[in-house]
């Protein structure tokens, strides 16, 4: 196991070189530099190409890469040109607030579509099992940003119910219970618009892992021996219903820190999403990286995460 | 092929039961017709794209209305007879616009897909058919667009866009283009996988003796034995392709104006006002995103249950 372990992290090297090029490579690709757009327009040319020596812009590609890659592995990626400040005290501001949403949206849906999951794997094609399944599409094809907006409009414009934006109420010093009270209260919306699109796919995952389960021998010996309906769902068939449930959560490990960019910029939630589109428009390339860089890592551990727990909850699997 | 097509309709046309043979589609046709939600969302999805097709040329010679036409005494009205669902801030039709949009959402969402399914299938095709070293790189190259972002990705690339200051005209076909590239990555494994299995089968040992090239033997032997799951991901993806598009316009950087996208006119509800009192200029837009992607959802799981023979009810 440590040996897989260990050579699964190794093989991430390589990949993360490949991204770490191909975001390098898409900004190469654009004209100007981050100087072209965003400074004062007063600035001279001298100050602009000073500027531009000291972030090493006026050098090739390749030897820019370079000064990247070396800053990187020493754990420095670079000062963003918008924030003025080090990338990875940017990152440390705001993604901390993506998570709590992210981890709050990421438990709701567990609690929502799982028992969701197996109410309609064990009625199949029942009235309720084809509800789910329409709710579960709805969640899919709604635009996020759409119902973002609708609930805005809905519960905060019309109803005034909720607050249209933010994370605190301005000016707001509350501590300990009355501010987790205010982040809860500000939360819900953008909460609801995370939770409905992420239910859909954990709830048809659970549906058709349970209606394979359902089906096996070992289900109806449980039944023959007299077991209660409730006994063989929820301890018997569940239990090895979840396994591959598991490497979801797994994948999942990206998403808690990415944010939900767009849900995150409707509601002006102050998380890494909004962030990263300010990035995009300002071409803050260090930002973008750093954060791209971070992310691509996520996804690659996540992906090690869930092969590890799947190993370690179905003893049938060994990991090579 | 094509005779035993005719044989099996002549049988049907004799009103013959259905013992009688039938083609695969037929077959598939069958059971999805049983499946009402999936007919449900065909005739969602037939309406959307009729509507899209000849819509706009309704309303410009019936009532002389175009994309462009601006009605001066009406500027960001209120649904009305003459304009049934209201005008936008500079006095165009928004119903007609939304048909116009219509069009440019499902052509991305088409374009984009073909895009991905041809590169997609050909990749995954050639990865798990030579499998060794090829396989290994091809796999790697999939795992590094994997684990990018794709929105954030997508993001970038349409702002090189704009920084490009590409024609509104052509950046339609950029956005296209992007969508497609991105979004391969899936199809190729899955194609992979299954090459991978029936390169073992016996038909395979046939084409083998028969000394066919590796092209005819990939594209002929091996790539149709897949359709099934390539249809399948390809009529889900244009669902996806829809909203990334519709996404990335909300955003500005994706169809951009004076060319309608649905995305792009959700936009209008960034102003506080046009959210709050003008909802006949941001609701419609985004229902039709909506409805459309819900029908090509509702419709795609339908044909994957339709095509999967494990699922005989």
């Amino acid at each position: 196991m440590r040996q897989y372990i260990t050579r699964r992290l190794l093989q991430m090297i390589p990949v993360l070189i490949g991204v770490s090029i191909l975001i390098f490579l898409i900004f190469q690709a654009a004209p100007g530099d981050a100087l072209t757009g965003m400074v004062d327009p007063k600035m001279s040319y001298e100050t602009k190409q000073k500027i531009r020596k000291q972030l090493h812009l006026d050098e090739p590609a390749i030897v820019q890469y370079k000064y990247w890659v070396t800053n990187a592995i020493k754990g420095n990626f670079g000062e963003s040109f918008y924030f003025k400040q080090p990338v990875g005290k940017v990152m440390n501001t705001y993604i901390w607030n993506s998570f709590y949403l992210s981890l709050a949206s990421f438990l709701l849906s567990v609690l929502i579509a799982i028992p969701i999951g197996v109410i309609s794997a064990t009625r199949q094609y029942s009235f309720l099992d084809y509800f789910f399944t329409v709710f579960a599409l709805i969640g899919i094809s709604m635009p996020s940003f759409f119902f973002g907006l609708l609930l805005i409009k809905w519960f905060a414009v019309d109803a005034h119910i909720f607050p249209v934006s933010g994370m605190m109420t301005p000016g707001s010093t509350a501590v300990g219970f009355a501010k987790f009270k205010d982040v809860m209260y500000h939360m819900t919306l953008p909460l609801i618009v995370l939770t409905l699109g992420s239910v859909a796919g954990l709830m048809r995952y659970t549906r058709s892992s349970m209606l394979e389960v359902i089906r096996q021998d070992y289900v109806r010996t449980a039944r023959a021996k007299g077991l209660r309906e409730k006994v063989v769902i929820y301890k018997h068939a569940l239990r090895n219903a979840l396994i591959p449930v598991v490497t979801i959560f797994g994948m999942w490990l990206p998403g808690l820190f990415s944010g939900a960019m767009i849900t995150e910029a409707i509601f002006n939630w102050p998380g890494i999403g909004p962030i990263e589109l300010l990035a995009v428009n300002n071409r803050d390339y260090p930002l973008l990286m750093g954060v791209n860089m971070l992310l691509a890592f996520l996804t690659l551990l996540g992906n090690l995460i869930a092969d590890v727990t799947y190993a370690l909850v179905d003893p049938r699997i060994r990991l090579k | 092929m094509a005779e035993l097509e005719k044989n099996t309709k002549k049988v049907d046309v004799k009103g013959a039961k259905k013992e009688d043979i039938m083609s695969p589609w037929k077959v598939v046709w069958h059971r999805l017709k049983r499946n009402k939600l999936a007919m449900v969302g065909l005739y969602t999805l037939l309406f959307m794209v009729l509507l899209a097709i000849f819509g706009p040329v309704v309303q410009k010679y019936a009532f002389g209305i175009t994309m462009e036409k601006i009605d001066l005494y009406n500027i960001s009205a209120p649904p009305s007879l003459k304009h049934p669902l209201g005008t936008d801030e500079v006095g165009r039709d928004i119903l007609t616009r939304l048909m116009y949009g219509g069009r440019i959402s499902l052509t991305v969402g088409i374009v984009a897909v073909s895009i991905s399914v041809l590169i997609g299938s050909v990749i995954g095709g050639i990865s798990g058919y030579y499998g060794g070293l090829i396989d290994g790189i091809i796999m790697r190259l999939v795992d590094i667009f994997m684990c990018f972002p794709f929105f954030p990705l997508l993001l970038m690339l349409a702002a090189v866009l704009s920084d490009y200051k590409v024609d509104p005209k052509y950046r339609i076909y950029f956005v296209m283009i992007i969508i497609g590239i991105l979004s391969w990555t899936g199809l190729a494994r899955l194609v992979r996988g299954q090459i991978l299995s029936l390169r073992e089968q016996e038909f395979m040992q046939a084409a083998e003796a028969l000394g066919l090239r590796d092209r005819r033997k990939i594209f002929r032997h091996l790539l149709p034995n897949t359709f099934a799951s390539i249809i399948v991901s390809a009529t889900l993806g244009i669902g996806s392709a829809i909203l990334s598009e519709s996404a990335l316009s909300y955003l500005g950087l994706g169809v951009t104006p004076p060319y309608p996208s649905w995305g792009q006119m959700v936009q209008v509800a960034t102003d506080y006002y046009a959210m709050s009192v003008e909802y006949w200029k941001w609701i419609p837009p985004g229902v039709c995103i909506f409805l459309t992607v819900m029908a090509i959802n509702l419709f795609g799981d339908g044909l994957r249950d339709a095509l999967d023979p494990k699922l005989k009810r």
